[in-house]
């Protein structure tokens, strides 16, 4: 008996060994605070116990069961921790620019969790980002959702294991730019931009066939055939085609969205939410009726040509046509105040407070497929959670804690004057970065022939 | 016949401020100067106080009353019951006007060729229909400085309102020679240069400007005793700076530059402003020793070391203050200027506290601009530059209402606001009947 309780708890021990690593998981009850929960309205003087990582009550006068601490809240506000639906935060690289289509790269293989950004974007209330591949290919790498968990050493504990698998597609300038006017191949045009992705998935289609046919022929007796190569680029086309990938565009003008709507229709793709978007106000009731909507910036335009017609009301409109709206960062300084974005939709349209904070909370959760996890405060979900002073719509608020599965990650009240995880043997001096505002925007980093072989004489050329 | 034109032309005049706010199809609403009675507002004038129920007279471009009986029979009167009366938004280093999209080379004009090129004028390439500049006045920014850069002296910074046909007519009446003083520090995430080669370059640089400044002064010299010198409109443009006649406007920004540049200043004897500034924090008791005033900005940007606290950016300008250097705000940018009040909210946030933040863009540049006889405040005298907003105009949720530049009554449109009128409910929607 003994002895088998021994195999046993050694049995247990190996599966969780195998299993990927432990994230810690924390207890806390926040007390007295302005609830807002974006799913059930604002509740005053409210209190939110957290379990293992995990909501288990949302309400008035909670007590703390033993050996759970308790942070008093009077005065000040607790939202959802912010969800970032568009971010190159804790990515070393960002773009494999070398092909139109890159299907088969994983930013989950490049994640890097001692980037000083995880932490200044908590320090900002954001607890999870979509690191995303850049925009230098028309369909480009699989993007990683990460959660905030600052210190983890390991790259796959700042991995959100349960997100689904999203993708980076990106139209316009930046692929065509780099293929069609640095490489000389399609595409060069928005033309050819259609035409990467219809021939992608046509030979995805005719991929998955060939599989198909050699699986039933497997079946038949005297069976001689042998299976198609296997491709990783293609078979990413088919789960994309067969519905386990959400599609993230990079995209601006009004008329490249709408292609993409059309090629999707074709294709019967249903998960497909559009980046930056900045004309997306032109075509807001067909990214309403055939998307998952639209992730955008409050305010950017004029950078490059195919932002110029931009509007800051562009949030606005897409949210009154009833699309699926969020703002997003794509800049590690942006994400630092992702609360002060989503209010310039109500000086840009005058949202009210529950849009506004929607869009960095429970619609980017949506457009993540992660909204039965977390982006509201309701019983049951991730406990990740921000604490402000001061309204989080106010320019005035000031960001204090934040927590991911119930553990604090930031706290503005035992901020170090240096918080890296690791400091660089190699680096006799600190680099003092004084552009670190356009350094910021990694979009089309890794491009070299914009970025290294001119020093930087194309650092306009972002997004 | 006649009866009913008087009528048309009444109920049209009756719509005249109707048509400032909205515009109509087939209008366009232009700038418009008169004589504007701004009735019972809350007046925040920045320099006296905050006055309840006051009304503000406009006439001739100029602030004429301030007070709470103020009446005029001829003016255009304008209720601001519940509203808040602030001066025009000034910041202090942009590149306004002089930049329509920032990839497209062909529409950029705020960098030329070489290394010195003071001569080079800003006000020159500005462009009075940018579309950034209808963007930024409606956020209640009226009066920017528009500055080149580029090489070690760029060129000639010029401060300009935010209204006008021409150059000229913008120019607001400040001229600042700019120089990008000589850094040790890295130039972003491209710049490889080994920490020796970046020294080296740096006393390099150093050099050369000190020689430059050196072949100006000796131009000036030789100028004032009467030589007759050849053509050299880079050297007579420094020697400006070296006369008296304009500052220097010194981009400076790592914490061991502002300390070169303070000692470099030191015994030239000129008018010097410091701009930038981000690692001001870490030397700010020398910087106000040296009573330099320093435009600083963006706050809303990201530390300059990976080590620094996360909200060094954020608290730069209020711990500059507290040491008691004097503080105006920038945001660096071109199509984005309307963020300025943003930027200073958040300064207000970490330190500076709102009443400093709020002379940090308005009065402080126009004090260090010296011309604070004209800007930055409300006050009888000064130039009608002026906003009406809902409540606080750097709390993101308030609207601006009215904009008057020099006395113009600016419309409250732009090419943003026309999208969102066109586009918000469009005409065919989804299905095209």
């Amino acid at each position: 008996m003994k002895k088998n309780i021994f195999l046993l708890a050694a049995l247990i021990g190996l599966g969780m060994g195998t299993t990927h690593a432990q994230v810690q998981k924390g207890s806390v009850l926040i007390k007295n605070a302005t609830v807002l929960t974006i799913t059930k309205g604002n509740l005053e003087s409210s209190d939110v116990l957290v379990q293992n990582g995990i909501i288990t009550q949302v309400g008035k006068n909670l007590t703390a069961p033993t050996g759970i601490s308790t942070i008093d809240a009077t005065g000040k506000y607790l939202m959802p921790g912010i969800i970032d639906a568009h971010s190159h935060v804790g990515l070393d690289v960002v773009n494999e620019a070398s092909a139109p289509i890159t299907a088969e790269i994983r930013m989950k293989d490049v994640v890097n969790p001692y980037e000083i950004g995880i932490y200044r974007a908590l320090a900002g209330g954001v607890t999870i980002s979509h690191a995303m591949h850049g925009s230098a290919n028309v369909i480009g790498g699989q993007n990683a959702t990460l959660k905030h968990r600052w210190g983890s050493k390991d790259p796959a504990d700042i991995i959100m294991q349960d997100a689904p698998r999203t993708i980076k597609f990106a139209l316009g300038e930046n692929p065509t730019r780099v293929h069609g006017r640095g490489n000389g191949i399609q595409p060069r045009s928005r033309m050819g931009v259609e035409a990467v992705i219809r021939n992608g998935f046509n030979e995805a289609l005719q991929y998955k066939k060939a599989w198909e046919n050699y699986t039933l022929a497997k079946t038949q007796k005297g069976n001689t055939s042998t299976p198609p190569t296997y491709n990783e680029r293609l078979q990413t086309l088919v789960d994309i085609l067969d519905g386990k990938i959400i599609i993230h565009c990079h995209s601006y003008r009004a008329d490249e969205i709408y292609m993409l709507i059309n090629v999707v229709k074709d294709f019967n793709i249903k998960k497909l939410v559009f980046q930056h978007t900045n004309e997306g106000f032109k075509v807001a009731p067909e990214i309403a009726e055939y998307t998952m909507g639209a992730s955008v910036f409050a305010d950017w335009w004029a950078y490059k040509m195919e932002v110029y017609y931009s509007t800051a009301y562009n949030a606005a409109i897409l949210q009154k046509n009833g699309a699926l709206t969020s703002i997003n960062s794509d800049s590690a300084e942006l994400i630092r105040h992702l609360y002060h974005e989503a209010a310039k939709t109500q000086r840009y349209g005058g949202l009210t407070d529950e849009e506004a904070l929607a869009m960095i909370t429970i619609n980017p959760a949506k457009q993540l497929g992660i909204e039965d996890k977390v982006g509201s405060i309701e019983v049951g979900k991730q406990a990740d959670l921000a604490i402000f002073e001061g309204h989080p719509l106010s320019a005035y608020a000031v960001p204090q804690m934040t927590f991911v599965d119930g553990i604090k990650y930031f706290d503005r009240n035992s901020d170090q004057l240096d918080q890296r995880q690791w400091v660089a043997a190699t680096e006799m001096v600190e680099p003092i970065h004084l552009r670190a505002n356009e350094e910021a925007h990694r979009c089309m980093q890794d491009v070299d022939a914009y970025f290294e072989a001119f020093q930087g004489a194309f650092f306009s050329e972002k997004h | 016949m006649n009866r009913i034109l008087t009528s048309f032309c009444a109920t049209l005049l009756a719509l005249l401020p109707l048509m400032a706010v909205a515009q109509i199809d087939g209008e366009f609403v232009k700038p418009r100067n008169g004589k504007f009675l701004l009735k019972n507002a809350t007046v925040v004038t920045v320099t006296k106080g905050t006055l309840n129920n006051t009304s503000v007279l406009l006439e001739n471009g100029k602030i004429s009353q301030i007070g709470t009986g103020v009446t005029s029979s001829d003016a255009e009167e304008i209720d601001c019951t519940g509203l808040f009366i602030y001066p025009g938004i000034i910041d202090g280093g942009t590149r306004l006007g002089l930049v329509e999209v920032s990839s497209v080379p062909e529409t950029v004009d705020y960098a030329e060729i070489g290394n010195v090129s003071p001569n080079m004028q800003a006000l020159t390439t500005v462009n009075p229909n940018a579309e950034a500049i209808g963007v930024t006045r409606v956020s209640g920014v009226t009066t920017v400085l528009t500055v080149p850069s580029g090489g070690l002296f760029p060129g000639t910074a010029a401060l300009i309102n935010l209204n006008g046909y021409t150059p000229d007519q913008m120019y607001g009446g400040f001229k600042a020679v700019a120089m990008s003083f000589p850094s040790s520090g890295r130039r972003g995430r491209f710049d490889r240069r080994s920490d020796e080669n970046i020294k080296k370059d740096g006393e390099k640089a150093m050099k050369e400007a000190s020689e430059i400044w050196e072949n100006a002064k000796s131009y000036l010299e030789l100028k004032n005793s009467g030589a007759e010198l050849t053509y050299y409109p880079e050297m007579e443009q420094l020697s400006k700076v070296i006369s008296g006649e304009l500052p220097l406007l010194i981009e400076v920004n790592a914490a061991s530059d502002i300390l070169n540049a303070i000692k470099w200043v030191e015994e030239k004897n000129i008018k010097v402003i410091f701009t930038g500034v981000a690692e001001g924090w870490r030397v700010a008791d020398q910087l106000a020793k040296s009573k330099i005033p320093v435009v600083t900005g963006p706050v809303q940007a990201l530390p300059t070391r990976a080590s620094d606290r996360y909200d060094t950016p954020y608290a730069n300008a209020g711990m500059l203050a507290k040491a008691g250097v004097k503080v105006a705000l920038r945001t660096d940018e071109e199509e984005n200027v309307r963020n300025l009040p943003f930027h200073a909210a958040f300064a207000a946030a970490y330190g500076l506290g709102k009443e400093e933040a709020l002379k940090a863009v308005t009065i402080n540049p126009a004090e260090i601009f010296g011309i604070a006889d004209q800007y930055g405040s409300v006050e009888v005298g000064k130039r009608a530059n002026l906003i009406v907003s809902t409540g606080d105009p750097f709390e993101t949720r308030s609207q601006i209402q009215h904009v008057f530049i020099d006395g113009y009554r600016i419309p409250m449109s732009n090419r943003h606001i026309r999208l969102y009128q066109e586009f918000l409910e469009r005409s065919p929607g989804l299905n095209a009947n």
